[in-house]
């Protein structure tokens, strides 16, 4: 458990000045990540929102190394940084008492979509790593279009709600199964509203001696379409309806991190948020049900994979 | 003291990386190229490098992984072929721009479609405006010498850029040839340790690399690159200097065959070149003054270099082993061409598109480019800028 009064005496090496929306959900794991933690950190970033607005040149957000090469090659970017640092240390090169650990981010196009190879790639490898995806649904920097992390009838503008076609009509990916599925040590999903939560996670996934991944839902202010004064409240209801789910994966064990007492409807996540204001409509409501459908779904299995992966009594 | 060793082009190439020890490669396979990471591997597996070889998932992360363990800060390594370039293509540009001196080992094969795995250089002249310096290799023992070369170029404090190696694939990467082997510690001492400049490990000096780079800046810092290329042409002569006092053997921007006295000439790279020398010799026995120029810097393009030296010839033809289909001519064509036309008198330019897709460049199909070259002489007039030889009809 992190407790807050300590983590805000530690130093911002995160710094404000970046060019992020009032409002962004992402800023707050960067924050966070060199809060909890002492070991030195390089930072590697996908293009995408968080790298493009916080190293605008010659000015950068990063008191701390930090590299950026291209879209979808972030865990491969920090794979070979990594590989670096064990060389050198192997051969003397970095004094034996510095240890050092390697973060890579990437937005949920550069995760789910483009750079899923170079995650599974640097996942199956082992190196000593933590993928951060900030999840926020949709290519965001790019100007809101649908990606695989897009919820089902969201409006994107490459899956608009039309008069025939309301939204995107496809179900968002399982990543955060996808990388457990890789049997690292440590996979969790988390969400920028809950700081606690995710500030446990980010220690944890820290003191792997290997890869660890977290799936982290961020916010967009303008793609989904809220206020700036919002987003904490929206992402938090998207754990009190379950469509965002805290769990963790620790050496195969998963464990439901928050369970609601009173899990409220989907609707009432979606009904704040303007990419969901055409399922308002009554030859809409369908789509609606679906979504409904397809998260409590989700719920069912991860209840019933709590259940299954419980090591047995001693 | 030298050793002699028979061995293929891709273990000559592996043997030298084994003697330079980077810190850290990452490859993938793909034919041609796969053996120099085969070979590599097992001095990996028996300890004899302190090389962390990263066996990552395609060659877009091979090339991403060595963008960050270059910038991380040590000495990086690569191989691949055609197609696997392609893919790297992206990075390619990137590892420039970042301004990260990465050897990368390229055995030349054509590029899909039709899928083919045998030689030609569509893919490293398709890469010539990459921002990566080029050094091409005749047989083994050039790929082999310029492995060593290209550590030193690129990581020039004047210079900082990514070098590829190139050779023929199979026709060199395959075939057995004698080749001499440097000792480690001379390898060692001419390659020297490496010196890291702006490494993400550098944790208490930090810094950020890969900025958005906005129109306030972005082309100061291309011209910045520019630059950079500008120094390497002295670089190369200078490396070549040491490594001749080394070795005994010279290199330079070209090689010139027989050109001082010549009156026709062939422009060839890597080992189509072995087979023009000898059927020049034939021409000379004959009486025929021609001579051949084999490229080994074609990025940086030492131009004025390449024109003084075929400037006093009557007709040049210009061998491209790839097509830049719709240009009136190969790109070492257009190249050469263009490097001559600020002479007073220059010699005519013909280009020939040759052995796409590794078929073979043989006896015939040189002679037919000299006789023709003989007819250009005398009348000064040709009749096909550009044209297709080595193929059916």
């Amino acid at each position: 458990m992190a407790n807050l009064k300590e983590l805000s005496k530690k130093p911002d090496l995160f710094t404000p000045g970046h060019r992020l929306c009032a409002g962004c959900g992402i800023p707050i794991i960067p924050k966070l990540l060199y809060k909890v933690t002492d070991y030195d950190i390089v930072v590697a970033s996908a293009t995408g929102c968080f790298e493009v607005a916080t190293t605008i040149y010659p000015y950068t957000s990063w008191l701390k190394p930090f590299v950026h090469s291209a879209f979808e090659n972030a865990a491969a970017t920090i794979s070979g940084v990594e590989a670096m640092y064990q060389s050198l240390k192997k051969q003397g090169k970095i004094a034996r008492e510095r240890k050092m650990k390697f973060v890579a981010f990437g937005g949920d196009g550069g995760t789910y979509d483009i750079g899923l190879q170079s995650l599974s790639g640097a996942l199956e490898r082992g190196h000593d790593i933590v993928y951060i995806c900030y999840d926020n649904g949709a290519y965001m920097n790019t100007g809101i279009q649908r990606s695989s992390a897009t919820p089902y009838g969201a409006a994107t503008t490459t899956s608009p709600a039309g008069k025939v076609i309301p939204g995107k009509m496809q179900k968002r990916k399982d990543l955060t199964s996808i990388a457990a599925a890789h049997h690292v040590e440590f996979v969790a999903q988390t969400a920028v509203s809950h700081w606690n939560d995710l500030a446990t996670k980010l220690q944890k996934a820290l003191d792997v001696d290997g890869p660890a991944f977290l799936n982290v839902l961020s916010p967009c202010v303008p793609g989904w379409m809220i206020g700036s004064d919002m987003s904490i409240e929206v992402t938090r209801l998207a754990v009190e309806t379950c469509y965002w789910p805290l769990f963790e994966v620790d050496h195969g064990v998963l464990k439901l991190n928050y369970k609601p007492k009173t899990i409220l409807p989907v609707s009432e996540w979606t009904k704040i948020q303007g990419r969901f204001r055409h399922l308002a409509k009554p030859e809409f409501t369908h789509v609606l049900a679906e979504l409904q459908r397809q998260t409590d779904e989700n719920w069912q299995y991860l209840l019933q994979q709590e259940q299954l992966t419980q090591p047995p009594a001693k | 003291m030298a050793k002699i060793a028979a061995t293929t082009g891709n273990s000559a190439i592996a043997y030298a990386m084994k003697q330079i020890n980077p810190d850290v490669c990452a490859a993938y396979p793909i034919t041609p190229s796969t053996q120099v990471m085969e070979d590599f591997s097992t001095f990996v597996a028996d300890g004899l490098v302190n090389t962390n070889l990263v066996t990552v998932e395609s060659e877009h992360s091979a090339m991403s992984a060595c963008i960050g363990a270059a910038a991380a800060g040590g000495r990086v390594m690569t191989a691949t072929s055609a197609n696997g370039m392609a893919l790297m293509w992206e990075m390619l540009y990137i590892a420039a721009g970042m301004r990260l001196p990465i050897t990368l080992a390229l055995v030349n094969r054509a590029l899909s479609a039709p899928i083919n795995i045998h030689c030609d250089h569509s893919d490293s002249f398709g890469a010539r405006d990459t921002g990566w310096i080029q050094l091409y290799s005749e047989n083994a023992q050039e790929a082999y010498d310029n492995m060593f070369q290209a550590v030193r170029i690129g990581e020039h404090m004047d210079v900082r850029l990514p070098v590829m190696v190139m050779q023929d694939g199979f026709i060199i990467s395959h075939s057995i040839d004698r080749i001499e082997y440097l000792e480690d510690e001379e390898v060692q001492k001419f390659i020297g340790p490496f010196v890291p400049q702006y490494a993400l490990l550098d944790y208490d000096n930090p810094v950020t690399l890969g900025s958005l780079d906005l129109q306030d800046y972005y082309i100061e810092h291309k011209r910045q690159q520019a630059e950079a290329m500008k120094h390497v042409p002295q670089v190369v002569l200078d490396v070549a200097r040491d490594f001749e006092r080394l070795t005994g053997r010279s290199y330079g921007f070209f090689e010139s065959y027989r050109l001082e006295d010549a009156e026709i000439g062939i422009v060839i790279v890597n080992s189509a070149a072995g087979t023009a020398k000898d059927i020049i010799d034939q021409y000379r026995q004959k009486g025929i003054r021609a001579g051949l120029l084999k490229p080994r810097l074609f990025r940086p393009f030492p131009a004025t270099e390449i024109a003084q030296a075929l400037g006093h010839l009557k007709a040049v033809t210009v061998m491209d082993r790839l097509d830049s289909f719709g240009a009136q001519a190969g790109p070492l064509a257009m190249e050469i061409r263009s490097a001559l036309y600020d002479l007073k008198q220059r010699p005519v330019v013909l280009s020939k598109i040759y052995g796409l897709g590794g078929r073979d460049f043989e006896e015939q199909h040189c002679q037919y480019v000299l006789d023709e070259l003989v007819q250009v002489a005398k009348t000064g007039t040709y009749q096909n800028l550009c044209e297709y030889i080595t193929h059916r009809d």
